[in-house]
């Protein structure tokens, strides 16, 4: 029988460290793809990831089941994902006067890292890279706030009171967040978003 | 409802996750107004789009640095532990002692001969008004003593003191 998040957290802080192990396997994937695509770096994004690990691994001894576990986990997350975001832009303005800026750097890091695809028509897979492309950079675009939303609530699939308990705002608040993406996605993505409808 | 109220809804009607009489509600609304009709028809689509990024897969070594990070994080102890024994304050409290002990016997102390420790009990009394009397200022206003100042001393052996 498949033992629940909380009960694992319960047993990594009752010294079962074959829990732990159990949760890293569950989430190693999804919290790595969470950050990468907040913070738009796979080094960056896997250094998170890990202290997203041991800030939980610390804190087992505290842990209290008052709210879902993944709530807690991606709240840690994001907050460290935040940071990380805030402290890149600062560093980069800091650099941006004098260094010259590498167009699409970040495009080949996740060329390198995703899952490979097999096409067999070159052209077919050159406009499916395009629209990756597109789309990606439309959600870097986003305020990180309600990029953190759209992350949350398309790839996670968390719902809306979760979601607004890891951004720390009201329900209601969480949906305008969203709106606001949204409208933000489909003026971008509108080359993309007519072809679809 | 007004398009206003529907920008609380789109996202709950796109996903599904409205209830039934909210849902209604919202079907209402998009037959009449054909701006949130291609809104909410955009948004799905939207949606789909993202649905295209592939997903990453982390790194070989993601799960031995955890492990490593998590092994090389301090062992946890509660208040209780202040009480156990430490084999470094042990340690340490130990060789405070024995520093303790050999520097106090290896301090160069003057061994007095008992003859002399003897003479110096005597002279006790005289030490202990040594400072008074080597300080004593109108001591050092008497005259010189010599045989003609002795027939100045009266019968009862006192000095007489100059004027």
């Amino acid at each position: 029988m498949t033992r629940s998040d909380v009960q694992l957290m319960l047993d990594v802080k009752a010294g079962d460290t074959q829990s732990f192990e159990l949760l890293l396997q569950r989430y190693r994937s999804p919290l790595v793809n969470f950050l990468y695509r907040m913070v738009r770096d796979r080094e960056q994004a896997e250094d998170l990831a890990q202290e997203v690990f041991l800030r939980v691994y610390r804190a087992r001894e505290d842990y209290v089941p008052s709210a879902k576990f993944t709530t807690w986990l991606f709240r840690i997350a994001t907050n460290l994902a935040l940071n990380s975001v805030r402290d890149n832009r600062y560093h980069k303005m800091e650099t941006s006067i004098d260094a010259p800026v590498v167009a699409d750097a970040e495009e080949g890091d996740e060329k390198q890292f995703e899952l490979p695809d097999q096409h067999p028509n070159i052209e077919r897979h050159l406009v499916e890279e395009e629209r990756r492309k597109m789309i990606r950079r439309a959600i870097e675009k986003l305020p990180e706030k309600q990029r953190a939303a759209v992350l949350l609530h398309k790839y996670q699939e968390l719902d809306y009171a979760e979601i607004a308990k890891i951004l720390s705002c009201s329900e209601s608040a969480l949906k305008s967040l969203l709106f606001r993406a949204y409208e933000a996605l489909r003026v971008e993505l509108a080359p993309l978003v007519s072809r679809g409808t | 409802m007004s398009c206003e109220r529907m920008e609380a809804r789109i996202m709950g009607y796109v996903d599904g996750r409205l209830k039934e009489s909210e849902r209604a509600e919202v079907e209402k609304h998009l037959a009449g107004c054909a701006a949130c009709r291609l809104r909410a028809s955009e948004f799905r689509s939207v949606k789909e789009l993202l649905g295209e990024l592939p997903q990453i897969e982390p790194s070989a070594a993601f799960d031995t640095r955890v492990r490593a990070r998590v092994a090389a994080l301090p062992k946890q102890r509660s208040w209780l532990g202040w009480f156990a024994p430490s084999p470094r304050v042990a340690f340490a409290a130990s060789m405070l002692l024995l520093a303790t002990v050999w520097l106090g016997r290896s301090t160069n102390v003057p061994v007095i001969p008992p003859t002399d420790e003897a003479q110096i009990d005597q002279n006790l009394p005289a030490l202990e008004n040594y400072d008074v009397i080597s300080d004593f200022g109108p001591l050092s206003d008497l005259p010189q003593t010599g045989p003609a100042d002795e027939d100045q001393t009266n019968d009862a052996g006192q000095t007489q003191q100059p004027m």
